[in-house]
């Protein structure tokens, strides 16, 4: 089948001035969202599929940004979404967005904060999946979409697609909830502390207000993108890709780089650093930590998804030991015991919590197979 | 067989829609494509799942609508709750598990009630395949020896008895014959798939 790209993309911005009171109580004035959109919405608006971004992720899903440089400005999503893909954009008019909080356009800690004419920095206030969605909510009233035909993510973005059919259920079809997780563990929520400690006590992190002081806390990003990025992958796959691999010729005795394993590391944590925002980085883990839908109901995931009326496609991977596949069979088993509906597929993967992001045939098979059941 | 079930090949099938209930929760166990909740959400009204662990099956339901759960059979009953279907149903493939009391023991804590259907090796046919000295093939026994899935190899009599040694009801037992139709007498001889409706006592 061919598939293409959905080609050049240009981001938009919406502005929403009524203030949004957060689950903290905070209360954010007001708000701009990035977004992107792919495909056309039809007349009913019944074809519009909302795609959420997981921890480092933004608006910018599928398509390139800069037709020069395609290949390094393609979506994080890409191979996923486009004109024959499994979320095809022919049928679908699909929503990528920036979440409240981010730091690609949308309003966050490194925004201005209207108040002080500074960035909002450690002033700004942890959001959480459930403020997202009331934020998406309010970004599909706008673009005029009453109910999502799918609400899709992986990972964190799964989450907010499953909070999406708890909490407002009516606006949703369905929902892919992919290489999620009901709630975080205490081993997850260690490695999200260890990774926030490491950018708490960066010096250059100043307690958030490192914008004034025109620097950034680089070495504790890069800290916090490394140690996340090995829960990202398998040990199988990196047995593989590095194995004990030598970067040079033979062992050096000393602190530089000698694994190949450590030079790949510290070039994702370098490239990382450089380009995102270390508040941001803080705000997502932290509403990773408390997200928990079934906490309201003393823990029971079942009865926290009862409100749902959403079909569901739950996906998880073989070698995802951070959301492994039995996080996701909580989701099912609670969702079989309400009597809803739900297709779940197990994929064998080698690439970890990232075989989300990855093309893998039976993965995107699946999508393809479900999302051809939507209809519009 | 109603049309549905010949163009299915499964005269089973039939068997078992007739002993399900509209909105009864139906667990198929093994559901491949996903044909028989399929046939029993359209023609009976039931809310169903299935378990499947082949990717072939489990891609080909979730193409039919059906909700499907990829998961290893012996493994995925663990995850439910006592009681949670009215019927849980293993057609044609108890002669493949390796734990078969577990699975049935299993079978019945999640549902009501149980629905298995196997081949029954002691068919006359099969009889005389084994009398001229070959493992039988058969309509329902469709493998060679050294490709079948099938690990066990039991009769209807062998299947009363383990039953009663269980302490499980039989409901019911349909038995049929390699064209699909019903048999009455001599069953053990006569026929060559069983279907069983079992609960616990």
């Amino acid at each position: 089948m061919s598939t293409h790209s959905v080609g050049h993309v240009t981001a938009q911005s919406a502005r929403f001035d009524e203030p949004l009171t957060l689950k903290s109580g905070a209360v954010v004035p007001a708000f701009d969202l990035v977004y992107e959109t792919y495909g056309t919405l039809n007349a009913a608006g019944s074809n519009a599929i909302l795609v959420c971004h997981a921890l480092s992720g933004h608006h910018h899903v599928a398509g390139y940004s800069d037709p020069e440089r395609v290949k390094e400005t393609l979506g994080w999503w890409d191979n996923m979404i486009g004109p024959g893909r499994p979320i095809d954009t022919d049928k679908f008019f699909v929503v990528g967005l920036n979440n409240l909080g981010g730091c690609h356009g949308s309003t966050g800690p490194s925004s201005l904060n209207p108040a002080t004419g500074h960035p909002w920095g450690a002033d700004f206030p942890l959001v959480t999946v459930e403020d997202w969605v009331q934020a998406q909510a309010r970004l599909a009233d706008r673009l005029g979409i009453d109910c999502w035909a799918a609400v899709i993510g992986g990972s964190l973005g799964g989450m907010q697609a499953l909070q999406w059919t708890i909490d407002l259920p009516d606006r949703v079809r369905h929902a892919a909830v992919i290489a999620a997780a009901p709630k975080l563990t205490a081993e997850n929520i260690a490695f999200n502390d260890v990774a926030r400690q490491a950018i708490l006590t960066d010096p250059d992190f100043h307690g958030g207000n490192f914008y004034r002081h025109h620097t950034k806390p680089a070495r504790g990003l890069r800290l916090a993108r490394m140690l996340g990025h090995i829960t990202y992958l398998s040990d199988d796959q990196m047995a593989e890709k590095f194995g004990r691999k030598l970067k040079g010729e033979g062992l050096a005795y000393g602190f530089g780089v000698e694994f190949e394993i450590e030079s790949y590391l510290r070039y994702q944590g370098d490239k990382f650093a450089s380009w995102f925002d270390a508040n941001t980085y803080l705000l997502m883990t932290k509403a990773l930590d408390y997200f928990d839908p079934a906490h309201a109901s003393g823990g029971n995931l079942a009865a926290a998804l009862a409100p749902a009326t959403a079909k569901f496609l739950v996906v998880s991977f073989s070698t995802d030991w951070r959301f492994s596949p039995a996080r996701s069979r909580e989701i099912v088993n609670a969702l079989v015991h309400n009597g809803q509906d739900v297709a779940y597929a197990e994929i064998a993967s080698s690439f970890g919590h990232d075989s989300f992001l990855m093309k893998d045939e039976q993965y995107h098979a699946i999508v393809r197979a479900y999302m051809n059941r939507i209809a519009v | 067989m109603t049309e549905n079930a010949i163009a299915l090949g499964r005269p089973d099938f039939d068997v078992i829609s007739g002993w399900v209930q509209p909105n009864e929760r139906v667990l198929d166990l093994g559901c491949g494509d996903g044909s028989l909740l399929k046939l029993l959400i359209a023609t009976r009204g039931v809310r169903g799942w299935g378990i499947e662990l082949d990717n072939a099956g489990v891609l080909a339901a979730i193409g039919n609508g059906i909700n499907v759960i990829q998961s290893d059979l012996e493994v995925g009953l663990s995850g439910f709750e006592n009681g949670e279907f009215d019927h849980v149903v293993l057609s044609r493939t108890l002669q493949t598990v390796r734990h078969t009391q577990r699975i049935i023991e299993e079978m019945l804590r999640v549902g009501r009630e149980a629905v298995v259907s196997f081949p029954n090796f002691a068919y006359w046919k099969n009889r005389m395949a084994v009398m001229a000295g070959r493992m039988p093939v058969s309509e329902d026994l469709p493998f060679q020896w050294f490709d079948t899935p099938n690990i066990r190899f039991f009769t209807i009599a062998d299947f009363d008895a383990l039953c009663a040694a269980m302490r499980i009801v039989v409901r019911e037992r349909m038995v049929l014959d390699d064209k699909g139709n019903t048999v009455k007498d001599e069953q053990n001889f006569l026929g060559s798939l069983a279907v069983y409706r079992l609960a616990r006592g």
